[in-house]
């Protein structure tokens, strides 16, 4: 219980993952779907950023003369944290492009609604 | 350093810049460099393997000029080079099978963009069977995704873009939970790159310390993984991603992409994990039941299903099954099968997706059983080939399933623990398999009366007969000639330790 205080970022990373994922494998609406997927997304982030950061550290540049480890933050954490934007960020407008697709066909964004429209269908 | 070593990254370098080209050029031009860069990419795998054959040695090829704990890294050993070999004849033969399904069904000015997304997968396939950093890897499996996605919906209708989207929510709980087990592994171990990890995974637990977080790890990244590869209570999406998609797509995704995730989650398993703390964590027990339930419900599903692409993809749902039984029973020679039961699954249900498009050509384009009967006669190269793959894939001595079925029950005897599960699971699914194939190879070969050999006179066709020759060819290899590649696999799996 101890450390669950000690380390609430985590912890709140954690609490928010699950509620993305739970939006996006449970809600029916496709937008709403991807607004979890963009939270889950952002919870890993958070996770990240959270661990990367030591607190009384500074940025890994140089100034002063200051060469000490001790003195710095490891700077890999937050360049992963970059790349998962941008992955996140690509897979999101793919997903939205989709959303428009069958959104125009069907005019509805609900996932299962589509599903019964396409078995009448047939094909 | 020999120049051979370089192989790796420029077949990596090569099938990107060809996907990078592809847009500006016309759709035959892009098909013709998609083909060149195939062909070229598996030769230097050919050569590779030769090489660390000849040498009996993997190695690690430093990207940038950074030293080990910093910077980026290939590995290649026996298994990756061929892989990497196997993923290129088999998309080769995947494309030129299903070339004249694509030009019907693929509006034109998009073919070339078809040829991006094929690039673009080779190289994240590759990338994903070379890389030896953990966020390369993380990366192209989202690349792969992405790709796998648009090869779904290239075909543009209701059904397709509705698979795609289900393909993507899955895939994406999959990456979610991939990424999350990568971000608390980097946390425990500080390293991103694999053969330092290891090492501090060894020492976490050799010491016991961080045990629950080690294990929540290993539970993420092979559940996330298996989501990808559609292990059988996430296989929702499937049916509809491989019924409807263009016939190339079907055969790339189901032969390529899933095995890709899988070959990953091996090579994370031996690489990162070690093999001993993969297997004393409970995981592997949970990945066992999953791939029995695969194997009997896929098959279950195939049997009850009345439309042929279907009924293949259903099939697949089974031998993901296999495949993870194999990882499931966690022991050498049971890896051993899984890895040559992706081969040889990648081998046959490519074959069988591109026959099946030969016999609903010859049936009207219909799909369904009734129109069905007869197409063996009306179609009669692609007759022969389905019935090679469905023997092939029920199991029958000559053809490669038969030889993962042997291993698979070679490797339950040595377990005792899970040899009755897996025998009697084996045995059911088996005679489940036998029961869907024989039923649509009798189909294709029961008479209607009026047989008209209505054989498309298109050009295509002497293409499309030399893909099935060739799927054939790599069956019956597979099959006669396992030894040889068992060992392979064997001495891979050495090198991966």
């Amino acid at each position: 219980m101890g450390n669950l205080l000690v380390n609430y970022g985590e912890a709140a990373a954690m609490i928010l993952f699950v509620i993305g994922f739970s939006n996006l494998l449970l809600h029916k609406n496709l937008i709403k779907k991807i607004i979890g997927l963009n939270i889950m997304d952002s919870a890993i982030y958070l996770f990240l950023a959270e661990k990367g950061y030591i607190a009384g550290r500074t940025v890994p540049i140089v100034v002063d003369g200051v060469q000490s480890v001790e003195a710095y933050i490891n700077p890999i954490p937050a360049g992963l944290v970059l790349t998962g934007i941008v992955v996140s960020v690509s897979v999101s407008a793919l997903m939205l492009s989709l959303t428009i697709r069958l959104y125009r066909r069907y005019h509805t964004l609900d996932l299962d609604e589509i599903s019964t429209l396409l078995k009448k269908e047939g094909v | 350093m020999d120049l051979v070593q370089n192989f790796p990254f420029f077949s990596i370098m090569l099938s990107m810049f060809s996907g990078i080209v592809s847009p500006v050029l016309p759709p035959a031009a892009a098909k013709w460099v998609n083909r060149a860069a195939v062909t070229v990419i598996g030769a230097l795998s050919l050569v590779l393997l030769l090489y660390l054959l000849g040498t009996g040695e993997s190695y690690v090829f430093m990207m940038g000029h950074f030293p080990a704990p910093w910077g980026n890294e290939i590995r290649a050993g026996v298994l990756e080079a061929g892989m990497a070999l196997f993923f290129c004849i088999i998309m080769l033969l995947s494309l030129l099978g299903g070339n004249h399904k694509l030009l019907t069904e693929v509006a034109g000015e998009k073919q070339s963009l078809y040829y991006i997304l094929v690039n673009l997968l080779l190289s994240s396939l590759l990338a994903l069977v070379y890389t030896n950093d953990i966020f390369t890897a993380y990366v192209f499996v989202e690349i792969n995704t992405i790709t796998a996605c648009g090869l779904i919906m290239i075909r543009e209708t209701g059904r397709t873009i509705e698979a795609a989207v289900r393909y993507m929510i899955m895939s994406l709980l999959g990456s979610g939970m991939l990424l999350l087990g990568l971000c608390i592994l980097y946390d425990l171990t500080g390293h991103l790159l694999m053969s330092n990890m290891r090492e501090q995974v060894a020492i976490l637990a050799q010491s016991g310390e961080y045990h629950m977080p080690l294990l929540v790890t290993i539970a993420l990244i092979s559940v996330g993984l298996s989501i990808k590869s559609a292990l059988f209570p996430f296989h929702a999406w499937l049916p509809d991603a491989y019924g409807y998609s263009t016939v190339s797509s079907a055969a790339i995704l189901s032969s390529l992409v899933s095995k890709g995730y899988i070959f990953l989650l091996i090579k994370l398993i031996y690489r990162v994990f070690g093999f001993q703390v993969f297997h004393d964590s409970k995981i592997v027990n949970v990945l066992f039941l999953f791939g029995l339930m695969g194997m009997i419900f896929g098959s279950l599903s195939a049997i009850w299903e009345n439309d042929i692409r279907r009924m293949i993809a259903f099939s697949s749902v089974a031998q993901i099954g296999y495949i993870f039984m194999g990882i499931g029973m966690g022991t050498q020679a049971a890896m051993t099968a899984s890895l040559f039961h992706v081969m040889s699954h990648a081998a046959t249900k490519s074959l069988l997706f591109i026959s099946a498009a030969g016999l609903t050509d010859a049936s009207g384009g219909s799909k369904k059983f009734a129109d069905l009967t007869g197409a063996g006669y009306r179609d009669v190269e692609a007759g022969i080939a389905f019935t090679v793959g469905a023997l092939s894939m029920v199991g029958l001595p000559l053809f490669s399933g038969f030889i993962s079925k042997l291993l698979f029950a070679q490797a339950a005897v040595q377990n005792t623990g899970k040899l009755l599960p897996a025998l009697i699971v084996l045995g059911i699914s088996t005679v489940l398999n036998a029961i869907y194939f024989m039923k649509t190879v009798i189909r294709i070969y029961t008479p209607v009366g009026d047989e008209v050999r209505s054989r498309p006179a298109s050009g295509g066709r002497a293409l499309y007969v030399a893909a099935l020759m060739g799927f054939i060819v790599l069956n019956l290899l597979l099959g006669v000639n396992s030894q040889p590649i068992v060992d392979m696999i064997g001495q891979g799996l050495g090198m991966f330790a």
